[in-house]
């Protein structure tokens, strides 16, 4: 028998999640104040978390990596949150989300969890109307939509371009409120080095004081990860620089199972790489392929201006290959295109690895106006950056590791492997499948932490025994703590002559190169080779100066790198093994004529779940099969 | 794009920590590619600190993409440097020259003291919000959310003030260090909203109490504030306080 029990109720679809409240057992109002949670993570889910479980009496625990729970990654978001509202009148439905997502994700997540999703996405909107977010508005005062990441019907609802800015600082307020009402007792600038079980159950943490570098030890009754996901591991990414998988995989290490790990969202418009001092990728959003057309020279390493190329010998290959789609094709798609381009030879810019992203065309339709009133701020933000205005000469765009699908494996309660332990967010693998459609992460955030949890929690608490007589007292936290302090000192004494951030470009370009857009077996077997040996490279190598006391900066990009280091190894191994192509996972030996993605249902219409065995030691791959009862599987066509 | 780099004098603000005394020193810097960010600069800087067994600089960053409002510094005496509406992070190495010479300090405030080096405490700021920067309601409470039409312009005023980042440029810009801005960008976001409107008054007796007990200073309409802030917050949002203010202590 599997070891993964999904949990996911009887009943049909659309009654299971209400049909499921009911019958949860519950805490009542009073005994909830004896309930003490830890939520590790202040974005978007773990800021959510956290504020309702205080609003419901229980006594939560906060802890965040940045000097305040405001300044989470999820602050970064710019285009938008999903909701089936239906508000335009153009046809949208609780069933029609639910049916684009489970598609979008190409047939590899649970249909359950997917459709409560769809059905709480209304209530997130209401929230944080409630919350005070300034979402965009229609003079006649009625939240404004627009379309978004290829779907039919315009339900993305935003604010400017700072969606997930807004939608953060609603989660924080409310936090803010439950700080000044002694619900919550914030713990900033903590960094989560362990979680400690006891009892097979997840009970506490370690964290690293990144001010004073004094290791402390957390205890409550249950253990909540909102950490966000890994994109970091391939070093340049969109992610925020403090993003980073440590929680997740130290979790892993407890017995967490870790699920699909290779499933990575590459997205195709961001801003190319410069040189190699270049320390992150800048996201242009999206919705810039609606105006702006795609092409390479048709000569190989043509190196005139982009505007002394004339129309005949540029190669607009997107509006080529798929003629009906042209260059609105989905993320993935235009990624891995993008990138055959520049493969054989036809990149632009200096560094020939880009492709331009045109706005001539569209600006002498609809004028220069009209295009600076959709894009302004964009193009702002480009030319910043490059120092190019795309008014005048054409952007130049490549494909970035943007976001992580695979994560913690969880249950229908969003709960791991290891009991109390529940995960949220970008950290978890649950419902993006392999594939996350745009504005789709900060719905899934926020009805993890304000919809989900705040019932499954009370759940939890009263159908387990949980021994509340144990305290930081109790061994299981001297041996974390040992083993914390073990893991830093081993860093520290290493002095060898590498620094930690050149180890992680390293790893980076290994991992873009053997773990990117288009994978194969005998390079994700020479990848993992080259993994493991730069892992004893850093073990026996790296540079860590300074000491474990105050701030240590480069101590801090250790602790993450080492994780990745082993992280990385489980992506390629889980990339692997999965002998078809779908969504964001191209196999090269799995396509179709037309070089399309092609999955093997038959075999793999299921989750992989990692179980750690051991350092060093070969992980174990557990399996849930994922069974389609309300959608029948298809094969997307952009032609 | 330029290849040609450039050498740069950077004088930095060191302070091992926030009981020591801190002073500027100075470090040579060539390989600066104007392509460069101004973090990545000094990325490149602590790349040869570290190599050559030096103490790097601290310093707040993480988004990189000026929207988190962690990073900050004082470059050349102007916070976040001589680019207007525009964060240390996104500023670019093109807007200095070959030999220029840039002074590098932390946002300086009594509310805001330094961890290390360019590192400083602003979670003040964290205990204005906490004081009354929200709307009293529970998850699950919320009508629908078309249920109180706001008006356009007045949805768009609330975004223009609630796009303030936290980063605290307006308090180390002001000879008085007032956090008057930052505050009232929040208030004026939520008192123009109708669902902020119940507890307006309340709000903004509670945040300047707090503001003034962190130690921060009042505002002589000196208005460096706005012309610091990454995000164009407007000093009229100051004048909104004020109004919600006065009105707020007129009915005590
Ligand atoms: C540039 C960009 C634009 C995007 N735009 C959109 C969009 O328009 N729509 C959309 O739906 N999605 C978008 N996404 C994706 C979305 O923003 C993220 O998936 C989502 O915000 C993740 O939220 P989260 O709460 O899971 O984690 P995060 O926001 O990443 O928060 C992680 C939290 O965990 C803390 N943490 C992490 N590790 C530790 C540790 N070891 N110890 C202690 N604390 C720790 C951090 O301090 C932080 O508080 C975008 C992503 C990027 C990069
Ligand atoms: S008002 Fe402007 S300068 Fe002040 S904290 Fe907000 S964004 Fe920064
Ligand atoms: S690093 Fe986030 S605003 Fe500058």
């Amino acid at each position: 028998m599997s070891k993964l029990d999904s949990k996911v109720p009887s009943g049909k679809l659309q009654d299971k999640w209400e049909q499921y409240k009911f019958d949860m057992k519950l805490i009542n109002p009073a005994n909830k104040r004896k309930f003490n949670v830890i939520v590790v993570g202040t974005g978007l889910a773990g800021a959510s978390a956290a504020s309702t479980m205080a609003e419901l009496g229980y006594n939560v625990q906060s802890f965040c990596i940045q000097d305040s729970p405001r300044r989470a990654h999820s602050i970064a978001a710019q285009g938008g949150i999903n909701a089936a509202k239906n508000y335009p009148n153009d046809g949208d439905s609780v069933w029609r989300l639910f049916y684009d997502t489970i598609k979008g994700g190409d047939y590899r997540s649970r249909e359950a969890n997917v459709y409560r999703l769809a059905q709480v996405a209304n209530n997130i909107i209401d929230q944080c109307v409630a919350q005070g977010v300034p979402f965009a508005r229609e003079y006649g005062g009625y939240l404004a939509n627009r379309s978004f990441g290829g779907a039919q019907v315009s339900r993305t609802f935003y604010a400017r371009g700072q969606t997930g800015q807004q939608l953060l600082l609603g989660a924080y307020s409310s936090m803010m409120r439950m700080v000044a009402a002694g619900k919550i007792k914030l713990y900033t600038r903590r960094e989560m080095t362990e979680l400690v079980v006891i009892n097979g159950q997840a009970r506490g943490i370690v964290v690293r004081n990144i001010l004073t570098g004094e290791l402390e030890t957390y205890h409550a009754d249950a253990v909540i990860l909102a950490t966000g996901g890994y994109g970091n591991t391939y070093y340049l990414s969109t992610n925020a620089m403090a993003s980073n998988s440590s929680g997740a995989w130290q979790a892993y290490k407890k017995g967490a199972m870790f699920a699909n790990a290779c499933f990575t969202q590459i997205h195709p418009t961001c801003i190319p790489v410069h040189g190699d001092n270049q320390s992150k990728l800048t996201l242009m959003s999206e919705s810039l392929r609606n105006d702006g057309r795609v092409w390479v020279p048709k000569k190989q390493g043509d190196t005139r201006k982009p505007n002394d190329i004339p129309e005949s010998e540029r190669d607009y290959y997107l509006e080529r290959i798929y003629p009906s789609f042209g260059n609105l094709v989905p993320r993935d798609v235009a990624s891995r295109n993008a990138k055959t381009q520049v493969d054989a030879g036809r990149g632009v810019g200096s560094t020939g690895v880009a492709v331009y992203l045109d706005f001539a065309d569209a600006i002498k339709r609809d004028g220069e106006d009209t295009i600076r009133g959709r894009y302004g701020n964009l193009f702002e933000m480009y030319q910043r950056i490059t120092d190019e205005s795309p008014y005048n000469t054409p952007m130049r765009i490549y494909p970035a590791v943007h976001y992580t699908m695979g994560g913690l494996w969880v249950d229908y309660n969003l709960m791991s492997t290891i009991p109390g332990l529940h995960v949220l967010g970008e950290a978890n693998f649950s419902d993006h499948g392999a594939n996350r459609l745009g504005a789709s992460a900060l719905m899934q955030g926020l009805a993890d932490g304000y919809f989900v949890i705040p019932y499954t929690i009370g759940n939890y608490f009263a159908s387990n025994m949980i021994d509340q007589s144990i305290t930081t007292d109790h061994p299981a936290y001297k041996d974390a703590l040992q083993n914390t302090k073990n893991r830093l000192t081993g860093l520290l004494n290493t002095k060898g002559s590498q620094s930690v951030e050149s180890i992680h470009k390293k790893l980076g370009k290994l991992m873009w190169e053997h773990v990117g857009m288009s994978r194969n077996a005998a390079s994700l077997e020479e990848g993992i080779k080259k993994i493991q040996s730069l892992r004893e490279e850093f073990q026996q190598d790296v540079n860590v100066p300074g000491s474990d006391k105050g701030v240590n900066t480069e101590l801090e990009k250790a602790i993450r790198v080492s994780d990745f280091l082993e992280i990385g190894e489980l992506m390629a191994r889980d990339a692997l093994t999965r002998n078809e192509s779908c969504g964001g996972h191209f196999r090269d030996e799995y396509q179709t004529e037309e070089n399309e993605a092609k999955r093997d249902d038959e075999n793999f219409t299921h989750v992989a779940a990692w179980e750690y065995t051991g350092d060093n030691k070969e992980p174990v791959r557990n399996v849930e099969n994922l069974e389609f009862e309300n959608v029948k599987l298809t094969t997307r066509s952009y032609k | 794009m330029s290849t040609a780099t450039m050498t740069l004098k950077l004088k930095i603000w060191r302070q091992a920590d926030n009981t020591s005394k801190g002073s500027m020193k100075e470090y040579d810097l060539p390989g600066v590619s104007p392509d460069m960010s101004f973090l990545e600069m000094l990325d490149l800087l602590n790349e040869n600190l570290v190599n050559s067994g030096n103490d790097p600089v601290a310093f707040d960053h993480d988004c990189r993409e000026g929207i988190c409002g962690m990073c900050s510094l004082m470059i050349n005496g102007e916070a976040h440097g001589p680019q207007k509406l525009t964060t240390t992070c996104q500023l670019h190495m093109r807007s200095f020259k070959d030999g220029d010479t840039v002074v590098i300090e932390p946002f300086r405030a009594k509310a805001f003291p330094v961890h290390k080096d360019l590192m400083v405490d602003r979670s003040a700021f964290d205990e204005i919000i906490a004081a009354g920067g929200f709307i009293s309601m529970n998850a699950g409470n919320a009508p629908d959310g078309n249920a109180i039409p706001i008006g356009k312009e007045t949805a768009d005023l609330a975004m223009d003030a609630a796009a303030c980042i936290g980063c605290g440029a307006c308090v180390a810009s002001c000879e008085n260090a007032s956090a008057m801005l930052f505050t009232s960008a929040k208030l004026s976001q939520l008192a123009l909203l109708p669902q902020g409107k119940a507890e307006a008054a309340e709000r903004a007796q509670k945040m300047v109490k707090k503001m003034d007990e962190l130690g921060f200073g009042n505002c002589t309409n000196a208005a460096e504030c706005e012309a610091s802030c990454p995000k164009g917050i407007e000093l009229s949002n100051i004048a909104r306080m004020n109004r919600e203010f006065f009105k707020s202590s007129l009915s005590k």
